[in-house]
C-alpha cells in the first residue's frame, strides 16, 4: 500500500498529479475523509466546502488530463483562514457580528488561488477578528493543537495551522498581524511566513489593523510555503499598499544553502521567563546553521523592550476604526433593537463582538481620543519608525535574524484567558517583525520532551523572503520535522 | 448698543462635489439621480476586506482649483480617517485629509459696493462624500441610499475674512464662477453638488477679540445663505445686547420657519478621532503635474472681464453678464472675431440672445447658431437689407433651425426695398394724396414727417429701407 496521499507535501502532490498518479478528486476526498476522521478533536474548521473543493477538484482533473493545468499547484487542495473573503461562502472572521454574512466577492489571494486551480476545502477557525494568539478567541469554539488535545494550537490563525498539521489539508492560508501565522505554525510543526508588508495583497481579508496585517501560507515544507508564496505574491492595484517590487523565483534558489551568510542573533530576544527548552532548541539551530557555513554574529535590536506597547496602541487604534463598519446596517448580525438607531448600534455591537474585540476598541478609541493622540497613537509611530530602525540597522551586519518564534511550546487551553497580558506576551518576538514590515518565518526546529513543537523564527530584509525561504530550507533539510505527524 | 456697533465676522467652508466621471475611492459612476443603491459596489458600500484606490483625476482637479486660487500645493499631503457612525457613512469613517491638506493659502477677489476685495483662502483638501439618508419614506422606517457615498469633493476653507452676508453671498458666487469655469463643478446649489457651511460671529466694532462663533448649515441657495447668515447674526446680538453669551454650537437653517437653530452644542461635538490613513500611502504631487495643470488653466471669470472691459470696450454690466458663464463668453468671442461692431454685438446678446435662451430652453453650448451666421445676420442688419425688427425674427428661426441667416431672409422675403426709384415713386404718391399734410409740414409742422414715413411704409409692405425713405421724404418736402 502506498502511503496517503494526505501525507504527501504540496509539491510532491503537484508532481504526482501532473503524472497522473494521483488525481485531484482523490486528494480532496483524502482531505475531506481525514476532516471527518478527526475534526471533531482538532476543530480547525469552521466551515467544509465539500461540494465546491469537489467541483474544483473536478475541473483540476479535467485540465490535468488535458494537459492545461492552470498552476503547478492545480490541483491542490488548501483551507483559508475564515477572515478571506469568499464569493457566496460565508465568512465571520470568527465573529457573531458577521454570522451568516456570504461575500458579494473574493479576496484577490481568493481569486489567484482559484485562479491557479486550488480546491479550497474549508475556512478555517480564528481569532474574532484576529484578536488573539491561541483560536480560542474564536467566538464559535477553540481549536485544540493536535499535538496535544488539550493545548491551544496558538492563534490567531489557529484553525489554519492545527488542519495542516493534522493532515486535514495540503496547505492554508493565514494572516499575520503580530505573529498570528508565525506562532502557531511554531506551536504546530508547521512552516509559516509572514511576507513583507506589500508582498501580497489584503484586498477581501478582513481587515485587523491595515498597517501591520500581511497574508501569508502556513504549510508543512519550506518548499512549499516557497510554491504558495509564489501563488499569492502578485501586485494588485486594488491595494494602494501592495508593492510593485518585482518577485523573484522562490523555488529556483531554495536549495542554494547558507554558506558565507551572515546571520545575527538578537541579545534581546533571548529573555528571563521564556521556556529553556525553546531556548535550547533555537541555539541549537543556530549551531547547526553555523556548521553549514554560515557565520553567526551577535546583533542587538535596542528598542525591542518597546515593541508590545507599541504595537498595542497602534494595531487596537486601527482596529477601532476599521471595525466601525460592523454596525447592523447594511450585513451582518443586527440587534432588533427598539428605541432608535443609537439603541441598535449599542445592542449590535454588544452581542456581536466578543471581550477581547471589544477590549481592543476601547483601547483604540482612547488612544486615538482627542487630547491623548499626541501621547499615544503619535509616540507609538515614532517608537515604530525607532524598531524598524534597529532592524535596518541590524541588517547591515548581517543577512538575516534567527530567534525564537515563541517564547513557550503550547500552553493549555484556558490557561492565558484570564490574563489578557500574558496572552499578549506570547507574541513578543513576532510583533517587531510586523511593526518593521520586513518578513518573518517560522520553521519547526524541535520538539520538547513533552512532545511539544518548537519554532524558529527567520527575519529578512524588506522583500528577501527568498533568502529567509532559502535559509529555512537549509535547515530543514537535515531534519525530517515534517515527516512528522501528530497521533490523533 | 444698536447693531451697528457690531462687526460680523463669517468664514465659508464650501464643499464642491467633483465633476470626475468616477467615484474618489472607487470606479462607481457619480450620476446624479440613478436609482437608489444603484452606483455602489462593495468598495463605496463598505464592505469588509475592501480597499481605497485614489481616483486621479481627483487630484488633477484640486491642483486645478488650488492654483487658480493661488494656493500653495503641498508635494506630499496626507490621507486621514474622520471617524463617526452614521448609517451612510458605510466604513463608519470618511477618508479626508486632515493636518496635510493638498492645497494652503491662497485667495478671491470678490466686488463689493464698487470696488474689489481679497477674501484669504485657508486650505483645500480632498475628501469623500457621504451617502444620504431618507427618512420615513415607508412607514417610520430609515433607507439609505449610498449612490453618493464616495463621490468625490473639494472642501474649500476661508479664512474669516468675510464681514457681511452680501459678501458672503459675492464670494459665494465669485467661488462658484471659479469652479464652473475650471469644468471642475456644476454649481448646482439646490441640488447639492456645491454646498456651503458658515462659521459666524460678531465682535463690537474697535474690539481685537472676536465673539464666539456658531457653525450654519443646510442653506441650499444663495438667498438661504444670505438669510440664514443675516438672522444669526441679528441673533448673536441679541443674545449679547440682553446680556447673554453666544454658545459655540451648530446650528441649522430652517426654510421654513426662517430661522437658524441649535442641531449640537460644543459638549456633544463628535470626537473624530483623525489619524493618517493607513490604506493609502502619502499623496505626492509632482512638479510635472503641477505645471502642466498651471499650463492648461482657462482664463478666469475676472480676467475675462478685464480683458472684455479693454479690448471690447464694453460696459461693466455687460461684461458682468457676458463672462458669468464660460461658454457665453467664448462664443461671444467667437462672433467678436467676425462682426467688430462690440457693442451692437453685446446688445443681440444680452438683448435677443439670452431671451431666447430663456423662453425657449437650451445652453449656449447646445446652441445651433454660428459665430458666423450671427455676424452675417448683424451685418445684414447694418447694411439695411433687413430691418432690425426682421432681425429679430430671423434670429429666432436661426436659434430654432441652425440655418444660415441669408436663405431665411430669401425664404420670408424679408429683404428691405433700397431701391431709389420704386422709394421714390411711393413718396411721390404718398406727397400727391395728402396735400394737406403737405402745407402742414411746410408751416413748419416738423413732426408730420412721421405720418408720410408710416404712409410709405404702408405702402411698401414694410420693406421700404427706412433711413432712405426719411431722406427722401426730407428732400420732396423741402
Amino acid at each position: 500500500m502506498t502511503p496517503e496521499i494526505i501525507d504527501l507535501s504540496m509539491l510532491e502532490l503537484s508532481a504526482k498529479l501532473a503524472r497522473r498518479e494521483v488525481s485531484s478528486v482523490e486528494a480532496t476526498r483524502d482531505c475531506l475523509g481525514r476532516i471527518e476522521r478527526v475534526d471533531a478533536k482538532v476543530r480547525a474548521f469552521l466551515r467544509v466546502d465539500a461540494k465546491g473543493a469537489l467541483a474544483a477538484a473536478e475541473a483540476s482533473d479535467a485540465r490535468r488530463k488535458a494537459n492545461a493545468p492552470l498552476s503547478p499547484l492545480d490541483g491542490v487542495p488548501i483551507a483559508l483562514k475564515d477572515i478571506f473573503l469568499t464569493e457566496g461562502v460565508e465568512t465571520t472572521a470568527g465573529s457573531r457580528i458577521l454570522a451568516g454574512f456570504i461575500p458579494p466577492y473574493d479576496a484577490t489571494v481568493v481569486a489567484l488561488l482559484k485562479g491557479a486551480g486550488l480546491p479550497i476545502v474549508g475556512k478555517a477557525n480564528q481569532d474574532e477578528f484576529a484578536m488573539g494568539s491561541s483560536t480560542e478567541l474564536s467566538a464559535f469554539f477553540p481549536t485544540h493543537n493536535p499535538w496535544d488535545l488539550t493545548r491551544a494550537p496558538g492563534g490567531s490563525s489557529g484553525g489554519s495551522a492545527a488542519a495542516v498539521a493534522s493532515r486535514e489539508v495540503f496547505g492554508a492560508l493565514g494572516t499575520d498581524t503580530g505573529g498570528s501565522i508565525r506562532q502557531p505554525a511554531a506551536l504546530t510543526n508547521t512552516v509559516g511566513i509572514k511576507p513583507t508588508y506589500g508582498r501580497v495583497s489584503r484586498y477581501g481579508v478582513i481587515a485587523f489593523a491595515s498597517s501591520l496585517d500581511q497574508v501569508g501560507p502556513i504549510t508543512r515544507t519550506v518548499a512549499d510555503a516557497a510554491a504558495l508564496l509564489q501563488a499569492i505574491a502578485v501586485h494588485d492595484p486594488r491595494d494602494s499598499t501592495s508593492s510593485t517590487e518585482s518577485v523573484p523565483d522562490y523555488l529556483s534558489g531554495l536549495e542554494g544553502g547558507v554558506a558565507g551568510m551572515k546571520l545575527g542573533v538578537p541579545r534581546e530576544y533571548f529573555v528571563p521567563g521564556m521556556d529553556p527548552e525553546v531556548e535550547q532548541a533555537v541555539r541549537s539551530a543556530a549551531a547547526e546553521l553555523e556548521k553549514l557555513g554560515a557565520k553567526i554574529i551577535d546583533v542587538s535590536l535596542p528598542h525591542t523592550r518597546f515593541a508590545l506597547a507599541t504595537y498595542y496602541l497602534i494595531a487596537p487604534a486601527e482596529a477601532s476604526s476599521n471595525l466601525a463598519r460592523y454596525d447592523g446596517v447594511r450585513y451582518g448580525f443586527r440587534a432588533l433593537a427598539a428605541g432608535g438607531l443609537r439603541e441598535m448600534y449599542f445592542q449590535t455591537r454588544a452581542a456581536g463582538f466578543g471581550p477581547e474585540v471589544k477590549r481592543r476598541i476601547m483601547l483604540g478609541t482612547y488612544a486615538l481620543s482627542a487630547g491623548y493622540y499626541d501621547a499615544y497613537y503619535l509616540k507609538a509611530q515614532k517608537v515604530r519608525t525607532l524598531i524598524r530602525r534597529d532592524f535596518l540597522t541590524a541588517f547591515e551586519q548581517v543577512d538575516a535574524i534567527l530567534s525564537p518564534t515563541s517564547p513557550v511550546t503550547a500552553f493549555k487551553l484556558g490557561e492565558k484567558l484570564e490574563d489578557p497580558l500574558a496572552m499578549y506576551l506570547m507574541d513578543i518576538f513576532t510583533l517587531p517583525c510586523n511593526l518593521a514590515g520586513i518578513p518573518g518565518m517560522s520553521v519547526p526546529c524541535g520538539f520538547s520532551k513533552a512532545g511539544l513543537p518548537i519554532g524558529l523564527q527567520i527575519l529578512g530584509r524588506h522583500f528577501d523572503e527568498a533568502r529567509v525561504l532559502r535559509i529555512g530550507r537549509a535547515f530543514e533539510r537535515d531534519h525530517d520535522f515534517a515527516g512528522r505527524a501528530p497521533k490523533l | 448698543m444698536a447693531a451697528s456697533d457690531y462687526q460680523p465676522v463669517i468664514g465659508l467652508e464650501v464643499h464642491a462635489q467633483l465633476l470626475t466621471r468616477g467615484k474618489i475611492f472607487c470606479g462607481c459612476s457619480t450620476q446624479f439621480g440613478s436609482p437608489p443603491n444603484h452606483n455602489t459596489c462593495p468598495v463605496c458600500l463598505g464592505m469588509p476586506g475592501v480597499l481605497p484606490v485614489l481616483n486621479k483625476r481627483v487630484v488633477e482637479f484640486a491642483v486645478r482649483v488650488g492654483l487658480a486660487l493661488g494656493c500653495t500645493v503641498r508635494k506630499t499631503s496626507v490621507w486621514s480617517r474622520k471617524n463617526y457612525f452614521y448609517p451612510d457613512l458605510p466604513k463608519g469613517y470618511q477618508i479626508t485629509q486632515y493636518d496635510q491638506p493638498i492645497c494652503e493659502g491662497g485667495k478671491l477677489t470678490i466686488d463689493v459696493d464698487g470696488t474689489t476685495k481679497d477674501i484669504r483662502i485657508r486650505r483645500i483638501h480632498m475628501e469623500e462624500d457621504a451617502g444620504k439618508s431618507v427618512h420615513d419614506a415607508v412607514g417610520g422606517e430609515s433607507l439609505v441610499d449610498l449612490n453618493r457615498a464616495g463621490v468625490p469633493l473639494l472642501e474649500i476653507v476661508s479664512e474669516p475674512d468675510i464681514r457681511s452676508s452680501e459678501e458672503a453671498v459675492e464670494y459665494l458666487k465669485s467661488l462658484r464662477d471659479v469652479l464652473v469655469y475650471l469644468g471642475v463643478n456644476d454649481g448646482n446649489m439646490e441640488e447639492g453638488s456645491l454646498r456651503c457651511d458658515a462659521n459666524v460671529s460678531v465682535m463690537r466694532k474697535g474690539s481685537s477679540t472676536l465673539g464666539q462663533r456658531t457653525e450654519l448649515k443646510n442653506m441650499n441657495s444663495f438667498r438661504f445663505v444670505r438669510q440664514a447668515i443675516d438672522y444669526e447674526i441679528a441673533r448673536q446680538i441679541e443674545v449679547l445686547e440682553s446680556g447673554g453669551k453666544v454658545v459655540q454650537e451648530t446650528r441649522l437653517w430652517d426654510v421654513q420657519r426662517g430661522e437658524t437653530r441649535p442641531m449640537r452644542s460644543k459638549e456633544d461635538a463628535h470626537d473624530y478621532r483623525y489619524f493618517p490613513e493607513p490604506d493609502l500611502p502619502p499623496l505626492h504631487v509632482s512638479d510635472a503635474l503641477i505645471d502642466e495643470v498651471g499650463r492648461s488653466l482657462p482664463e478666469l471669470p475676472r480676467a475675462k472681464a478685464r480683458r472684455f472691459l479693454s479690448q471690447y470696450g464694453l460696459p461693466a454690466y455687460d461684461v458682468k453678464i457676458l463672462c458669468a458663464e464660460r461658454p457665453l463668453a467664448d462664443f461671444f468671442e467667437a462672433c467678436a472675431g467676425q462682426y467688430k461692431d462690440y457693442k451692437k454685438l453685446s446688445n443681440w446678446f444680452l438683448g435677443e440672445l439670452m431671451r431666447l435662451l430663456n423662453e425657449k430652453g437650451g445652453s449656449i453650448s447646445s446652441l445651433k447658431v454660428q459665430p458666423a451666421q450671427l455676424a452675417a445676420l448683424l451685418s445684414s442688419v447694418d447694411k439695411g437689407e433687413i430691418s432690425a425688427n426682421a432681425g429679430k425674427d430671423v434670429l429666432a428661426e436661426m436659434f430654432r433651425t441652425g440655418r444660415d441667416p441669408a436663405s431665411i431672409i430669401a425664404e420670408k422675403g424679408l429683404g428691405q426695398v433700397s431701391d431709389a426709384a420704386v422709394i421714390e415713386a411711393a413718396v411721390d404718391d404718398a406727397i400727391a394724396k395728402n396735400q394737406g399734410e403737405v402745407e402742414k409740414y411746410r408751416a413748419g409742422k416738423k413732426q408730420v414727417l412721421g405720418f408720410f414715413v408710416g404712409q410709405v411704409m404702408k405702402a411698401m409692405k414694410g420693406k421700404g429701407n427706412p433711413a432712405l425713405i426719411n431722406e427722401m421724404l426730407k428732400k420732396k418736402l423741402g
